[in-house]
């Protein structure tokens, strides 16, 4: 029903791998979603969204708050099981009856809380559930020693020096604390790593060294899916792009298709972006100094990112012909 | 300062010493992305403050220095043998249960119902053996059957219903406090006293030697210590290992400080806490056991109310009341203070009255201690 079903992207997927493992699987991507739809009671979380991950690729899913993102995350994870369509890993149908065989099957979720303990340690965190033992019977121990210089290589990898993995996680900043989940999932096997909003919590030196452990596992040869709702974040690093609006799939574009502008547009709507703009211009008509210019400053960035007048209207007409109102709340 | 000692939650795991590695990161690693400086430089002290039991350890001192002090006896029995076997007695029977109760606590659940099942166990005991004419091993097993099936019901209802701990074990506190009055009034001649009848009880000799008898006697202690305090002993060297050694140990501290992530890296969750609510019944098993070897006899309620004493040697000896911190040793060493405490109180000639209100300034104190140190182990930098 939306442009991505005759999609130009299986055909020039091969071609444009960037990673190291992207030619060995020839075209049949790593994972695939084809027309899955989830529904919870009357309301269509998610509609018929196809999706393709290819190894050495970052594929990122933009969208709003309410786009359907959580739930798109928590199918390809395992956690829910789709009501309609097909999930294939590596051209093969499968059905995952939950995160445990998504996991067997390669496929690594770091969710937004990270699935750390801030109370325990480095070592411990990053082994957690997956413990190296030795010793047999009643003897059977933790390896602690193993498991502490197997996480300092591990981070190592993704350019962390770990001083001590004795350390509380508790002490980490957010940035490290992805590192952490990220080497983690590596580490365990993971051939497709799905990252849950991994810098929306983070300030911007943050978030820019979570995009460089993204690149990262990019070139280890993972298909990483990077969820996200910052197109400022998924452009510099991504290489195929799924906007999903309200449980639907609206676009995907290959990189060399879009720019960072483009992507913006199709993702908040430069009309909602232009009100809003007046709005917080309106505002600071009453507001004192400092502050009223500081707000003005934001009304201006976000005229700036609202594109010109035309390109909105036919934005605009593309989404009412989908959902109705583009610009009522979700 | 380029040596660490080992971090607070390794439990005195392997003593590695790691060299800060400088400048060490691979060619195209985001240098920056390394660990901040700063955090390296945590003195050794504040290293040894964040350990959970220290202040558990620091107490336990003071207090024995205190009441050396303040000892009226004739002849200082606090620093003689008798002192010792005296409080390390009533430690025994409060750390057999603090160790595992510490642990559900680190566990991130609470089991109230762990005092009345010392005495229904107890009870469960002396009438398999006194009525029921079972062999005493026999009745051992069944004592201890009984409590395994407290404690996985106790277990599976908290895991199941989600209804929180304090109250699912609260209602299994009333329960069997009911129990051990109005089922003993009826099997047992209108008595809450279960005594032995008749002369011989089969096994229950050499069932008294391991749990309720003493050892070590000597010419300046004749009556010897507490085989209790053995079993004290194997219960907090067998706790401290899972917690800090076994892969049990570190699903403790996963499901009690965060219950979310630890579902999410795939550790049983619900299996961890039933196990957790296990240990506490059968430790109360042990402790019905150990009691009804002793005096050959079980009274209705005993037991009741000792469930504070239990949680407050877990808090005192640093375990976190919210979960995901503390330790087995810390817990034994509560038991400990609370022993010493009660006994020390005799020994100085003072109103024993004044026990509670000791207890709940030492528990007052502790709590206060154990935030620090937990602010301390959780900041965060943003």
């Amino acid at each position: 029903m939306t442009a991505s079903q005759d999609d130009p992207l299986s055909t020039s997927a091969a071609a444009s791998g960037h990673g190291a493992g992207a030619v060995a699987l020839a075209d049949a991507p790593l994972l695939e979603v084809r027309e899955v739809s989830k529904y919870f009671g009357s309301v269509n979380a998610l509609q018929d969204i196809s999706l393709q991950v290819y190894p050495g690729e970052v594929t990122c899913v933009l969208g709003d708050n309410g786009a359907g993102k959580s739930t798109l995350i928590k199918i390809l994870s395992g956690v829910f099981q789709p009501d309609a369509g097909e999930f294939l890993i590596e051209g093969r149908p499968v059905s995952l009856a939950g995160p445990r065989e998504a996991r067997a099957h390669g496929i690594a979720t770091v969710f937004q809380d990270l699935a750390t303990v801030p109370l325990m340690s480095l070592w411990r965190n990053f082994f957690l559930g997956q413990e190296p033992t030795r010793g047999r019977g009643p003897l059977r121990r933790l390896d602690s020693g193993q498991a502490r210089t197997i996480m300092r290589e591990e981070l190592k990898k993704m350019g962390i020096d770990v001083r001590d993995p004795n350390q509380n996680v508790g002490t980490l900043s957010g940035g490290e604390r992805q590192a952490l989940a990220i080497a983690r999932a590596v580490y365990f096997g993971a051939r497709v790593l799905i990252l849950d909003e991994p810098t929306s919590a983070l300030g911007v030196r943050q978030s820019g060294i979570v995009l460089k452990y993204i690149v990262q596992a990019r070139e280890l040869g993972k298909g990483v899916i990077f969820i996200t709702h910052n197109p400022h974040h998924a452009y510099p690093v991504g290489d195929l792009f799924y906007l999903l609006k309200r449980g639907r799939l609206m676009a995907s574009v290959r990189k060399a298709d879009t720019t960072v502008e483009g992507l913006t547009e199709m993702m908040a709507g430069g009309a909602e972006l232009k009100e809003l703009s007046q709005e917080l211009l309106q505002l600071t008509a009453g507001a004192s100094g400092a502050e009223a210019a500081e707000v003005a400053e934001i009304a201006r960035e976000l005229a700036e990112e609202a594109p010109a007048e035309d390109a909105l209207d036919s934005a605009e007409d593309r989404l009412r012909e989908q959902h109705g109102t583009p610009g009522a709340p979700t | 300062m380029e040596l660490k000692f080992p971090g607070s939650s390794s439990g005195g795991a392997d003593r590695t010493r790691i060299a800060v590695a400088e400048g060490a990161a691979t060619g195209a690693a985001p240098t920056t992305a390394g660990l901040d400086e700063r955090l390296v430089q945590v003195s050794r002290l504040t290293r040894l403050m964040q350990r959970p039991e220290l202040g558990a350890l620091m107490g336990a001192i003071a207090i024995f220095v205190i009441f050396a002090g303040f000892d009226a006896t004739s002849n200082h029995l606090w620093l003689s043998q008798t002192g010792f076997a005296a409080w390390s007695q009533t430690a025994a029977f409060y750390g057999i249960m603090a160790v595992p109760v510490g642990l559900l606590m680190i566990g991130g659940e609470f089991d109230l119902s762990t005092g009345v099942m010392t005495g229904a166990t107890a009870i469960v005991m002396a009438l398999l053996v006194g009525h029921l004419h079972w062999n005493a091993w026999l009745a051992i097993l069944g004592t201890l059957a009984f409590a395994a099936l407290i404690g996985l019901l106790n277990g599976f209802v908290v895991v199941r219903s989600k209804l929180p701990s304090f109250i699912v074990t609260l209602a299994t506190f009333f329960v069997l406090r009911g129990l051990t009055i109005g089922g003993v009034l009826l099997v047992n001649h209108g008595s809450t006293q279960v005594s032995l009848e008749g002369t011989s009880f089969p096994g229950l000799a050499s069932a008294k030697d391991v749990f309720g008898s003493t050892f070590a006697s000597s010419s300046s202690l004749p009556s010897g210590y507490q085989t209790a305090v053995l079993w004290f002993i194997a219960v907090t060297v067998v706790g401290g290992y899972v917690l800090s050694r076994t892969t049990f140990g570190n699903w403790i501290y996963a499901v009690g400080g965060d219950a979310n992530a630890a579902r999410n890296t795939g550790v049983p969750v619900a299996r961890t806490k039933i196990l957790l609510f296990l240990s506490t019944s059968l430790a109360a098993g042990l402790v019905g056991i150990i009691s009804f070897t002793q005096a050959s006899s079980a009274v209705s309620e005993q037991g009741v109310g000792y469930e504070f004493y239990y949680i407050i040697a877990a808090v005192v000896g640093g375990c976190l009341l919210t979960g995901g911190y503390g330790s087995a040793i810390g817990a034994a060493l509560g038991a400990c203070i609370i022993g010493m405490a009660f006994q020390g109180v005799i020994y100085a000639g003072w109103d024993s009255s004044w026990d509670f209100t000791f207890l709940g300034i030492v528990l007052f104190l502790a709590v206060l201690v154990n935030t620090v140190v937990y602010r301390r182990a959780q900041r965060a930098r943003r």
